[in-house]
C-alpha cells in the first residue's frame, strides 16, 4: 500500500496574495491570469492534484 | 453399459456444459483472463461430478459416499475467497476501481453458479437413473434455461430510465442538467470537458431503485463497467477527467460525467442500461410496510 495526503490542500496559487495569507499551506504568487494557470497545472502535475476554482482570484491545488 | 454408469455420465456431461454456458455470460467479468476460464470449467466439471453421482451412489445405497459429497461440496465456499482475493489484489493497480460491492457479487456469483452445475448434474443423473437415458434430452435444456434465468439477475436498465445530459460549466463548476459534478480549475480542462465529454442522467423508476442507485457500490460498478468498454482518460495521479455519478439530493435521480476515448454517447446508455444490479446495494424500502406508507 502507498500513502498519500488526500482530501488535503498542496498548494494555493494566488494573484492577490493578501487574500491567500496564513495558515500551513505554500502559497505561490502569479502576475496574471495565464501566469497563474500555468504554475497550477505544474504544480497539479508535479504535486498529483487537481486544480480547483474559487473564483475569487484563487486556485487551489487538491489531492483526492 | 451399466445403469449408472450412463446416468452419472449424463449428470457430468449436463453439469460440464451447464457451467460452460454460464461461463460465456460473463465478458464483463473476464475480458482478458483465459487462464481463470480453465480454472472454473475445471471446477465446473469437478462439481458436474459432485452432483452426478450422488443418485446412483444413494440408490446403491452407499451412504458413507453420499456423506463424502457433502463434504466435498463444502469445498466450493472456497471459489468465493478465490475470486474475491484475486479480484481484491487487481484493484489496487486500476485506474478506475470496480469497488467492493461489485467484487463480492462477482465472487457470490461464481460460488452459486457450482451449485447450480451440482444440481443440474444431479438433477439430470437422477432422471436417467429413474427414467431411462433418453429423458435426459428434455431434462438437461431445461436445467440450462433454469440456470441462465436465475444468473441473469436484473440490470440498471430495469430499474432506471437513462437519458442524454446537457454538460456545461457554471463558473468553474461542472454541471450535468441540473446536477453539479465537480470544480474544475483550468481553462484548458473546462474546454476538453466540454468538446468530448458526456453526460447522462440516471432516473430511478421507484424508491427501491433510488435507495439502489445511491449506494456509491453500484455507482462505482456502472462508471466501471462504462469506463472497461468505452475507455477514460483518466492517468496516473492525473484525476482531473475523473469519471464520477453524483444525485440530485432533492429529486435523488444520478447525474454521471464520463470523458471516454471513446466519446459515443449512445452507446454509454446501452453499456449503463445493462450494468448488474449488485446485489449487496439493492435497495429494499418498498418491500417495508412504513417504506410503501412514506413513499406515497
Amino acid at each position: 500500500m502507498d500513502i498519500a495526503i488526500k482530501e488535503c490542500i498542496l498548494a494555493i496559487v494566488a494573484i492577490e496574495g493578501a487574500r491567500a495569507e496564513g495558515g500551513g499551506c505554500p502559497v505561490f504568487l502569479a502576475k496574471n491570469i495565464q501566469e497563474q494557470e500555468k504554475t497550477s497545472l505544474y504544480l497539479a502535475r508535479i504535486l498529483g492534484g487537481v486544480v480547483h476554482d474559487l473564483e475569487n482570484g484563487i486556485l487551489i491545488i487538491c489531492k483526492h | 453399459m451399466e445403469k449408472y454408469l450412463i446416468a452419472v455420465l449424463a449428470g457430468i456431461i449436463s453439469g460440464f456444459a451447464d457451467r460452460w454456458l454460464m461461463l460465456r455470460s460473463d465478458y464483463r467479468y473476464y475480458p482478458t483472463y483465459p487462464h481463470a476460464y480453465f480454472t472454473h470449467l475445471a471446477l465446473g466439471f469437478i462439481a458436474a461430478s459432485l452432483g452426478a453421482v450422488a443418485i446412483p451412489a444413494l440408490a446403491k445405497p452407499d451412504y458413507v459416499a453420499v456423506t463424502f459429497l457433502v463434504l466435498a461440496a463444502q469445498q466450493f465456499r472456497d471459489i468465493r475467497n478465490m475470486e474475491r482475493e484475486t479480484l481484491n489484489n487487481l484493484e489496487k493497480t486500476k485506474l478506475i476501481p470496480r469497488g467492493n460491492d461489485y467484487i463480492e457479487g462477482i465472487a457470490r456469483v461464481f460460488e452459486a453458479r457450482n451449485y447450480l452445475v451440482i444440481l443440474t448434474a444431479l438433477i439430470n443423473s437422477g432422471i436417467v437413473y429413474y427414467l431411462g437415458w433418453q429423458y435426459v434430452f428434455i431434462s438437461a435444456p431445461l436445467c440450462f434455461m433454469v440456470s441462465l434465468k436465475m444468473m441473469a439477475g436484473s440490470h440498471v436498465g430495469d430499474i432506471a430510465q437513462i437519458e442524454t445530459g446537457k454538460l456545461f460549466f457554471d463558473g468553474s463548476m461542472l454541471r450535468v442538467n441540473d446536477v453539479v459534478i465537480m470544480n474544475v480549475g483550468l481553462h484548458a480542462d473546462r474546454e476538453k470537458i466540454l468538446e468530448e465529454g458526456m453526460g447522462v442522467i440516471i432516473k430511478p423508476i421507484d424508491d427501491n431503485a433510488r435507495l439502489t442507485l445511491d449506494a456509491p457500490g453500484q455507482r462505482m460498478a456502472i462508471i466501471h463497467d462504462a469506463v472497461s468498454i468505452l475507455g477514460s482518460k483518466v492517468d496516473m495521479s492525473e484525476t482531473q477527467f475523473a469519471p464520477l455519478a453524483r444525485k440530485h439530493i432533492d429529486k435523488g435521480y444520478l447525474a454521471m460525467f464520463l470523458l471516454a476515448n471513446e466519446p459515443d454517447i449512445d452507446y454509454l446508455i446501452e453499456i449503463i442500461k445493462r450494468v448488474p444490479v449488485l446485489e449487496s446495494t439493492r435497495g429494499t424500502s418498498l418491500n417495508s410496510f412504513y417504506g410503501r406508507k412514506a413513499a406515497d
